[in-house]
């Protein structure tokens, strides 16, 4: 086990490797991913989210050695082990698709990748005999045992293709790339638990890609949104809900996603359409795109002469509270009304002060967290 | 209850009329010459299978068949593993793969009759570029004298003509295996030996199947080469089942046995092709629901 250092680490498809390591200077539109720094702490449970072709997957295969980055170093702990083969940086690493080897049953499928070490990492077979029966206990697959992989279901396939790493549980992280998107629903929430049931009990780094918010939300600790083969934020869920530091995480997270409302500023008010809306704080003059952000949970309905005045277009209820659909002059605006909570015909809103952030090109403008608490 | 539709066998007809002239009556007529006997005058006498019984016993039978069964045997042997080894060795992308396509495809493309001419001349120690050579470094060969050099020669022409079949058979299992199993392998830490054992051997089992079927029949059947390189000599040292056959029906004009022989020769491929068929495909049948899916 160990922390996870990417130091500058970037990468262009097609471009020479290692050797043009210090001409960062292509064009930026060319990376799979953007020069990135980046630690991943020992024994988290990290989702990588984002929308697909983000940079997820090369990020991962960079981590596991499957791709060489065209620049950057990786360290594992205090080792470098930019130039290391995959086969020697002991990362296990789950496909979206199932890989088995079909010639073989399912317990020789998961004692595979124990059986294959050399040297001083050599296990006995009694040894691997237990690692292989502890997962196949893990996984339920006790009465497939025997059976050859080929043939069996999806979602059989790629337990396995789970098991194959959670059999390595010396392993320096596991690698997950969106692993249950062949999965049966019902089975993918028992898969999920069993997931973070397992990393607490053997404290691996794991970390999980994904493209699905409630999958990142569940499993991880901490979330890593990529947007563009960047970075843009790392945080808790909670973090990424009450302080999105980019537009895309606010729309993103969060059901339905936060109200991004293009705007004009004033001193400490902020203009949008024909309505003034008061700011925790004093903002400087920006030229660019400018909006403003604010959750639907954190807009609240309030009787005429109160608020600005809504045009409501559709109410779904979807139990424990209601969603309105509105328009604030020209702009779509989402609200949550809790139950048992009015919502009279002729609406006004008022935005919570505290819960207001000002995206600046798409990216929050820093002094607006001072004021939240 | 199953109702019959008979519109149904106005649409098999034509195909029924073809292989009826293409296959049956032709068999049938074989069938009809294997069991009589005929002094010309379009005389016929019926004699049961006492041909077949004739031909089963006749050493010079016996000789052709080990023959063919050796000569089979060495050509898969040869050209399954070189042809797995070149397929393995090619490149996946960029242009070196249609260079060693086409490098590949050539040696099929040329008719059988000329890759005969070819080696025949190629081979011949006084004008041919290979066995002219050979016999000046040294080597005591001549194919049209030695049995072992008759032999090489033929298996070596056989290797050049048609271990391409089995490489472009195999390449395309091969680049067929997404390459999310090699990362897998990778990740795994699995030797080049097992990525080869158990990634591509068995995603190539389907086409290694059609590869050996194919080359056990034709090399089984195989007649124009020799024919055309050492004429079935020396001696009768390549006289192949088929050789024999033609010289027995056109030479000799022994049709009765002549036929009783080739419908056993027909018999013996079939044969054999089921026991490959059935001993590669085993291991589909072992878990059921796989079969039949691509």
């Amino acid at each position: 086990m160990a922390r996870i250092v990417l130091n500058n680490i970037a990468h262009r498809y097609g471009a020479v490797t290692s050797s043009s390591a210090t001409q960062s200077t292509g064009d930026a539109a060319s990376y799979a991913l953007k020069p990135l720094s980046h630690v991943w702490e020992d024994g988290g449970a990290y989702a990588l989210l984002g929308p697909s072709g983000c940079g997820k997957t090369t990020l991962l295969n960079i981590i596991s050695g499957l791709i060489t980055p065209s620049q950057g170093q990786l360290l594992f702990d205090d080792n470098d082990v930019s130039q290391l083969p995959t086969e020697q940086r002991n990362i296990a690493q789950v496909f979206q698709f199932p890989v088995l080897y079909d010639t073989m049953t399912v317990a020789e499928n998961l004692a595979f990748p124990l059986r294959n070490r050399r040297g001083i990492n050599k296990l006995s077979d009694a040894e691997i005999k237990q690692r292989v029966a502890e997962a196949i206990t893990m996984l339920g697959l006790e009465k497939l045992a025997h059976q050859k992989a080929r043939g069996l279901s999806a979602d059989d396939k790629q337990k396995i293709s789970l098991g194959r790493g959670l059999v390595r549980t010396d392993v320096n992280a596991i690698l997950f790339d969106e692993p249950l998107t062949v999965i049966d629903p019902h089975l993918k929430w028992q898969l999920r638990t069993q997931l973070k049931q397992i990393h607490r009990q053997f404290g691996h780094t794991m970390i999980y890609v994904t493209h699905d918010q409630t999958e990142a939300l569940t499993f991880a600790d901490k979330v890593v949104v990529m947007l563009a083969g960047e970075v843009i934020q790392t945080g808790t869920p909670e973090d990424l809900f009450k302080h999105p530091l980019h537009t895309f995480v606010g729309k993103f997270i969060g059901s339905p996603g936060m109200n991004i409302l293009r705007c004009g500023l004033d001193g400490n008010e902020a203009i949008v359409d024909t309505f003034r809306i008061a700011l925790p704080c004093h903002y400087p003059v920006l030229p660019g795109t400018l909006e403003l952000g604010i959750r639907p949970e954190f807009i609240r309905i309030v009787n005429q002469g109160e608020g600005m005045p809504v045009t409501i277009s559709a109410i779904e209820d979807v139990g424990r509270h209601r969603i309105v659909r509105a328009l604030l002059g020209s702009q779509a605006l989402d609200i949550v009304v809790p139950e048992g909570v009015g919502i009279p015909s002729h609406a006004e809103v008022i935005f919570e002060t505290g819960n207001i952030g000002i995206y600046h090109n798409s990216r929050l403008v820093n002094s607006t967290n001072t004021g939240v608490s | 209850m199953k109702s019959w539709n008979n519109k149904a066998w106005f649409l098999v007809l034509p195909m029924l009329l073809l292989v009826a002239f293409s296959a049956i009556i032709p068999l049938m007529t074989v069938v009809n010459y294997s069991v009589q006997d005929s002094f010309g005058n379009n005389e016929f006498y019926w004699v049961g299978l006492e041909w077949f019984k004739e031909v089963l016993e006749s050493e010079r039978f016996h000789n052709a068949l080990m023959r063919n069964l050796l000569f089979s045997a060495i050509i898969l042997l040869i050209e399954i593993p070189l042809g797995i080894a070149i397929a393995l060795a090619m490149p996946r992308r960029g242009w070196g793969v249609s260079v060693c396509l086409v490098l590949m495809a050539l040696p099929l493309l040329i008719p059988w009759n000329v890759v005969g001419t070819i080696w025949q001349v190629f081979a011949r120690v006084d004008i041919g570029l290979l066995g002219y050579t050979l016999t000046q470094l040294g080597f005591d060969y001549n194919y049209t004298q030695d049995v072992v050099d008759a032999w090489i020669t033929l298996i070596v022409m056989d290797v050049w003509h048609w271990t391409s079949l089995v490489v472009l058979l195999c390449y395309s299992g091969l680049v067929s295996i997404p390459q999310a199993y090699y990362q897998a392998a990778r990740i795994d830490g699995a030797s080049r030996w097992a990525v080869f054992r158990y990634i591509q051997l068995p995603k190539m089992r389907r086409v290694l199947v059609i590869a050996v079927l194919l080359r056990f029949m034709d090399s089984f059947m195989i007649y124009t080469e020799p024919f055309v390189v050492t004429g079935g000599g020396p001696g009768n040292a390549t006289t192949f089942l088929s050789i024999d056959l033609v010289q027995m029906a056109i030479g000799q004009f022994d049709l009765g046995p002549a036929a009783a022989m080739s419908l056993i020769y027909f018999l013996i491929i079939l044969l054999v092709s089921w026991v490959f068929y059935t001993v590669m495909t085993q291991q589909d049948a072992d878990s059921a629901p796989g079969r039949g899916q691509s």
